[in-house]
C-alpha cells in the first residue's frame, strides 16, 4: 500500500495522520483516504473532485502532472506528499 | 441599541463589547484565519463565519450552544456534466467550485432554518437545514443570461448582496458584481432581471444602460418599505421605489459617488449611509480625509459626516459589508482595510475610533 503524508499546516484544521491505502492511482488512494476521513477531502480538493489551486502533490520525489482527474501512477511502494504549493518567501 | 460588534478580518474574527461609553474586543476566534463574512441568524441566535484559507479552500463554521464553533458544510458546487465547457471573462475554463463566500442571509420567520449564501464564481446556495447542507440553486446558475457575468474587482462574478422581503421569503433580490440586480417572486423557482435605469460608463456604449452589465457594489433594502432600494455601485448611487424594477441615479453627491458600502435606516426609506472614496483607480478616501455621507431625504441631499473621524492622511479603504447599521438605526460602525473599527452614535453625528490596529477588515456586524 501508499504511504500517504499531509502537510503539518492542515493538521490544525482537520486530522489529517500518515495513513496507508490501496490504489493504482493518486486520486485512487486519495478516494481511499478520504472515505475514512471525509472531512478532510475538501480541505485538499476541489468541488470537482481536482487538487485545489494552491495545493500539491509528490509521488516519490515528482509533482504530479494530472492535476484535474488525479491519474498519476502510484506503486504498492509510493510515499505520497500533499502539501501546499508554496513559492518564494 | 446593539452593543455587541462581529468584524470579520483577514486574521481572524473580533468579537466587541460595548462597556460604558467604550468599546473593547471581548473575543477573538479563527485568530491567523481568513474571516470574510459573518452572519447572526435573528431567528435563533446562531452565528455562521465563513473562513477562506486559502491553500484550503472556502469552510463555514457555526456558532454551538457551549460558545464554540463547529465545521458545517460549505456550499459545493455540483458535478460539472460532461461536455459542459464553460470559460471566464479571461478565457479560461471556469471552475465550478466556491472561491469565496460572499453574502449570508437568513430567510424570515416564516422559512425556519432556511439560509442564502452568495458566492464566487456567481452560485446562490440555499439551505433548509441551518447550513447542515447546501444546494446550488440551479434555476440561477443554469439561467442563460448567467454566463454574461463578469469579474468586477475580482476575476470572477461574486453574488454579493441577498434582500429578503420580511413579508415573504419567497421574495428575494440579489446583487451580482458585475451581472446587476435579479429578482425571485417564488423562493428561487425562477428568477428575472431587473434593474433598469443604473448605468455603467466602463463598458461600450451599446451596454451601458443593459442591466446585466450593471457593477452593483452593494444592494440594500429598507425593511419597512420593502419596495425601497438603494445601490452603491461602480458608477455612482442609485435609488428605487418600484422593488429594483427602475432605478434613478444620484449625482452631485460630495466629495464623491463611488465607494462600496451603503446600508439604509431599518423605518426610513429616505435616510441611508455611504462611505465615499476617490473613483476608481485609487480608492482611497478624498483629500485623505475619511467621511460617512448620509442623506435624510431620498438622495436630494447629502450631509457629509466627519466628526471623530481622521481628516488628514487617512487611507482607510471600507469594503461592502464592512458598514453596519444596528435595529435602531441610530448607531452605526465601519471597519477599514488599514484596520481601523469606528463607531458612530447619533445616526452618525459623532464618531470614535475603537481601534486602527487591527488585520484588514472585510465586513462588520452588530449582533
Amino acid at each position: 500500500m501508499a504511504k500517504v503524508f499531509f502537510t503539518p499546516n492542515l493538521q490544525r484544521h482537520v486530522g489529517c495522520p500518515q495513513t496507508e491505502a490501496e490504489g493504482r492511482t493518486v486520486g485512487e488512494v486519495l478516494a481511499r483516504v478520504f472515505a475514512e476521513n471525509p472531512p478532510a477531502r475538501g480541505y485538499v480538493l476541489d468541488d470537482q473532485g481536482a487538487l485545489r489551486k494552491h495545493m500539491t502533490i509528490f509521488i516519490d520525489g515528482h509533482i504530479i502532472r494530472d492535476r484535474t482527474r488525479l491519474s498519476d501512477v502510484v506503486t504498492g511502494t509510493s510515499a505520497i506528499y500533499v502539501f501546499q504549493a508554496l513559492s518564494g518567501g | 441599541m446593539s452593543d455587541t460588534l462581529l468584524v470579520s478580518t483577514r486574521k481572524g474574527l473580533f468579537t466587541l463589547g460595548r462597556s460604558g461609553t467604550r468599546w473593547q474586543i471581548i473575543k477573538v476566534d479563527f485568530l491567523g484565519d481568513n474571516v470574510s463574512l459573518t452572519l447572526t441568524d435573528p431567528r435563533d441566535g446562531r452565528c455562521y463565519a465563513a473562513l477562506d484559507h486559502g491553500h484550503f479552500g472556502v469552510k463555514l463554521h457555526r456558532s454551538t450552544a457551549s460558545g464554540g464553533w463547529e465545521e458545517i458544510a460549505a456550499p459545493a458546487y455540483p458535478a460539472k456534466p460532461e461536455g459542459v465547457e464553460e470559460n471566464d471573462m479571461w478565457g479560461r475554463p471556469l471552475a465550478w467550485s466556491t472561491a469565496r463566500i460572499w453574502a449570508l442571509q437568513a430567510a424570515g420567520k416564516d422559512q425556519p432554518g432556511v439560509l442564502w449564501c452568495g458566492t464566487l464564481p456567481g452560485g446562490l446556495f440555499r439551505s433548509a437545514d441551518h447550513g447542515a447542507s447546501w444546494q446550488l440553486v440551479r434555476s440561477l446558475w443554469d439561467h442563460p443570461k448567467r454566463k454574461q457575468w463578469m469579474g468586477g474587482g475580482a476575476d470572477l462574478p461574486g453574488l454579493h448582496s441577498v434582500c429578503i422581503d420580511p413579508g415573504s421569503s419567497q421574495r428575494i433580490w440579489i446583487a451580482v458584481s458585475t451581472g446587476g440586480v435579479w429578482f425571485t417572486n417564488d423562493g428561487g423557482e425562477s428568477w428575472e432581471q431587473r434593474g433598469e435605469g443604473m448605468r455603467a460608463d466602463h463598458v461600450p456604449p451599446e451596454l451601458t444602460h443593459d442591466p446585466i452589465a450593471q457593477d452593483v457594489h452593494c444592494l440594500a433594502q429598507c425593511p419597512a418599505a420593502p419596495e425601497r432600494f438603494w445601490v452603491q455601485h461602480h458608477n455612482g448611487i442609485f435609488i428605487s421605489s418600484d422593488a429594483a424594477r427602475t432605478f434613478s441615479e444620484i449625482t452631485g453627491v460630495k466629495p464623491s459617488v463611488f465607494g462600496f458600502p451603503v446600508v439604509v435606516h431599518p423605518r426610513d426609506p429616505d435616510t441611508a449611509w455611504f462611505v465615499p472614496e476617490i473613483k476608481d483607480e485609487k480608492r482611497i478616501p478624498c483629500d485623505g480625509k475619511l467621511v460617512v455621507t448620509r442623506t435624510r431625504n431620498g438622495g436630494k441631499s447629502f450631509e457629509i459626516l466627519s466628526n471623530g473621524l481622521p481628516q488628514s492622511h487617512a487611507y482607510d479603504v471600507v469594503y461592502r459589508h464592512a458598514l453596519a447599521l444596528d435595529e435602531t438605526g441610530n448607531r452605526l460602525a465601519f471597519g477599514s482595510t488599514t484596520g481601523g473599527l469606528w463607531v458612530g452614535e447619533d445616526q452618525g453625528n459623532i464618531w470614535s475610533c475603537v481601534t486602527h490596529t487591527l488585520p484588514p477588515v472585510y465586513a462588520v456586524r452588530f449582533i
